[in-house]
């Protein structure tokens, strides 16, 4: 039994990162009709910008007379990249995104693969290939719980995860802009019409879909702190499986669909194999789907206004 | 028109015919590297260049190498694998057919080692991996020959290391199984173990394939099968994920690995969590003598770093070809009958002096020599701690 709340736990950190980059595939998905395939990619940067705000704030930390301690480090690090990585989710919805707003969708996601090509190998120009070790700011103290075994990272991981998804919902549920997101994701082409800026909504969208994407590669370099500039990709696609499971645009759905995936993985790996865990965890994943083809909250659109 | 077309293609079997002499009145040697540069690995890549650089130096200075009273100037084309398998075939045919390199080192990764040595193996030319260890590199293939000692060898000698040094009866194995060099490797550890502790010793093997960056599911298994200690023949961004999720998992016991710890690297991204463990290798920078000591000083003093295994390997690797170059008697300018040459004069070397030990080839290509076990001092230093002869 304590195995399996050891597993529990460990699903529960692995699927926050799933849950945190899929809100942002869903968000624009839902807003837009437009997979933005170089998300993982900006779940990636976001963890690169992290890496160089933690160790810019540690130097000035350990210069000055200022004495910042490590959790406060921490803390700033994922404020300050989210804030930057969004700003990387603008410029890419304003240079690859909406100049193709009236093209066709493929053209769209075509330009989203390139822009992802394009952040990895400038990554990989910029830094170079060795790969970075994101410095461990908080000690890590480990909890023996009757036989179940925490560590302070895991718990912060979860929680701030938590916090995030929390906030994110209750902006877009309570706020006039929230408000204008969901009229945005109902009808995009009859909305704008009504006074709603369509790009200014665009915009708010991959920012806030950049931002989260940021604190989820904060949040996964401190769990796994080797950064390469590829590790979006995997996870990108994985957390676009969640983000289409949990039904278009939804908030609820994308999360809850993060959650499932990480579970999935981490119970399959832990008790049926560890070689197929990938095989037999999207094998369920296709199950769901066929069964359930608009994910678990998603609405089914109707064709006429689309095309 | 037709006439037009002849009189092309005249031109281009002219051109082909020619072009064999015009490379043999330029006197030059070619020699390759297969190394990835970028990838999973740069870090190896780096390693293989900055040798065949400080190669390169030694021959220059010595107005180029000498074979039958002639002096052949050398020059190295290093080629890029991406440390994938596929790559690694593409840039042995490049080195093969475009550059036509008289022989190729590298790749350095059983994974793209194995693709590359049949490529130069079907072409008939000669290569060989400095680091390599899975026994299919060489396998019936009388073109490719190795720098290092196999994983065959590898299982058994931190079996018995773990066997003499804790006396522990429970192992556990955690492994890439897309991956050659650490499938391989874990299997034949298992044997390994197994037949020192009885069947059933190895009480949990478990897998994951590459890119993965979270463990705990198998660890979590691991750590409840009651292991008493981790072998993990993995790569150096995997060794440092690894080890630090088994600590935070609360797995007590020491974690061991294979040389593909032995990069300079593993202490940079793992730190202070890889302190103390133990992992067997080719060499050790930390109380080397002679000519090794000679090289690691040189390296040093030129890239400012101490140099992993693969650099000294591939030194060697560099030095077994020139031996056999040298000792082929007469270089003819066809290079097909040379490559044959070449081959034949690695196939005879009877004894080599290496920095990474003294060795000779089986008639596999396989070179018998001694391996190291090295401790991960507290300074993050790779130290000799005890050496394991076949």
């Amino acid at each position: 039994m304590q195995l399996f709340f050891q597993h529990l736990i460990n699903a529960l950190q692995w699927g926050s990162f799933y849950a945190l980059i899929a809100l942002g595939y869903s968000m624009v998905y839902g807003i837009l009709m437009l997979f933005n395939f170089a998300h993982g990619d900006i779940f990636m940067v976001g963890a690169y910008i992290g890496f160089g705000v933690a160790t810019a704030l540690a130097a000035l930390a350990a210069m000055s007379a200022l004495a910042l301690p490590n959790w406060l480090i921490l803390v700033l690090t994922i404020l300050i990249a989210m804030y930057l990585t969004s700003f990387v989710g603008m410029l890419v919805e304003r240079i690859g995104y909406r100049p193709l707003r009236e093209a066709p969708r493929a053209s769209a996601a075509i330009t989203g693969l390139m822009i992802g090509i394009i952040l990895e190998t400038g990554n990989l120009a910029i830094l170079g290939a060795q790969r970075i070790r994101f410095p461990s700011l908080i000690k890590t103290s480990v909890y023996d719980i009757g036989g179940v075994v925490v560590t302070n990272k895991k718990i912060m991981i979860v929680v701030v995860s938590l916090v995030l998804m929390l906030a994110l919902n209750e902006f877009i549920r309570r706020t006039r802009w929230g408000m204008a997101m969901r009229a945005m994701a109902f009808d995009y082409v009859v909305i704008p019409l009504m006074g709603v800026p369509l790009n200014t909504i665009a915009s708010l969208t991959f920012a806030l879909g950049s931002a989260l994407a940021a604190a989820a590669g904060i949040l996964f370099a401190v769990a796994y702190p080797v950064l390469d500039p590829y590790i979006g990709i995997t996870y990108g696609w994985k957390a676009f499986v969640a983000a289409i499971l949990g039904g278009r645009g939804s908030v609820k759905g994308a999360c809850l669909a993060g959650f499932l995936l990480g579970f999935i993985e981490i119970f399959v790996g832990a008790y049926l194999s560890s070689s197929l865990r990938d095989l037999i965890a999207y094998s369920i994943i296709l199950l769901i789907l066929v069964f359930r083809p608009h994910g678990f909250f998603g609405e089914p659109h109707s064709a006429k206004l689309r095309l | 028109m037709r006439k037009g077309l002849l009189l092309v293609v005249l031109i281009l079997v002219v051109g082909l015919a020619l072009s064999p002499c015009a490379w043999a009145k330029a006197k030059t040697i070619k020699v390759g590297i297969n190394a990835p540069i970028t990838g999973d690995i740069p870090k190896v890549g780096e390693g293989s260049k900055y040798a065949a650089e400080m190669w390169l130096e030694d021959i220059k200075a010595a107005g180029g190498l000498e074979v039958g009273g002639e002096k052949y100037m050398v020059e190295v084309i290093v080629e890029d694998n991406e440390s994938k398998p596929e790559s690694a075939a593409k840039a042995a045919t490049k080195l093969i057919t475009e550059d036509e390199v008289l022989a190729i080192v590298g790749p350095q990764a059983s994974s793209q080692a194995i693709p590359a040595g049949e490529m130069a193996n079907n072409y008939g030319t000669p290569m060989i991996s400095p680091w390599s260890t899975n026994p299919d590199t060489t396998k019936d293939r009388p073109f490719v020959f190795r720098g290092c000692f196999l994983d065959p060898f590898q299982g058994p000698v931190v079996a018995n290391f773990i066997k003499d040094e804790f006396g522990f009866q429970k192992a556990a194995v955690l492994y890439d199984i897309a991956s050659d060099y650490p499938k391989g490797l874990a299997e034949v550890f298992k044997e390994a173990w197994e037949k020192l502790n009885g069947a059933g010793s190895v009480v949990a093997f478990e897998s994951f394939t590459t890119k993965d960056a979270d463990f705990s599911s198998q660890l979590t298994n691991i750590i409840n099968s009651g292991a008493q200690f981790l072998f993990t023949p993995q790569y150096y961004n995997e060794v440092a994920l690894i080890v630090q999720q088994a600590q935070e998992l609360g797995f007590k016991g020491p974690i061991v690995g294979s040389d593909s710890w032995g990069s300079a690297e593993t202490v940079k991204l793992c730190g202070e969590a890889c302190y103390g463990l133990f992992f067997s290798t080719h060499y050790a920078a930390a109380g080397a003598t002679g000519a090794t000591k000679e090289f690691i000083e040189r390296y040093e003093k030129k890239y400012g770093y101490t140099p992993d295994d693969v650099g000294a390997l591939t030194w060697d690797a560099l030095r077994i070809v020139q031996t056999a170059i040298e000792s082929t008697g007469k270089l003819t300018g066809d290079l097909e009958k040379d490559r044959m040459a070449v081959k034949d004069a690695l196939a005879n070397i009877k004894e080599f002096d290496g920095i990474t030990g003294k060795m000779t080839f089986t008639p596999d290509g396989d070179p018998i020599k001694c391996a190291v076990i090295v401790r991960i001092s507290e300074k993050g230093e790779f130290e000799f701690y005890k050496s394991a002869c076949p």
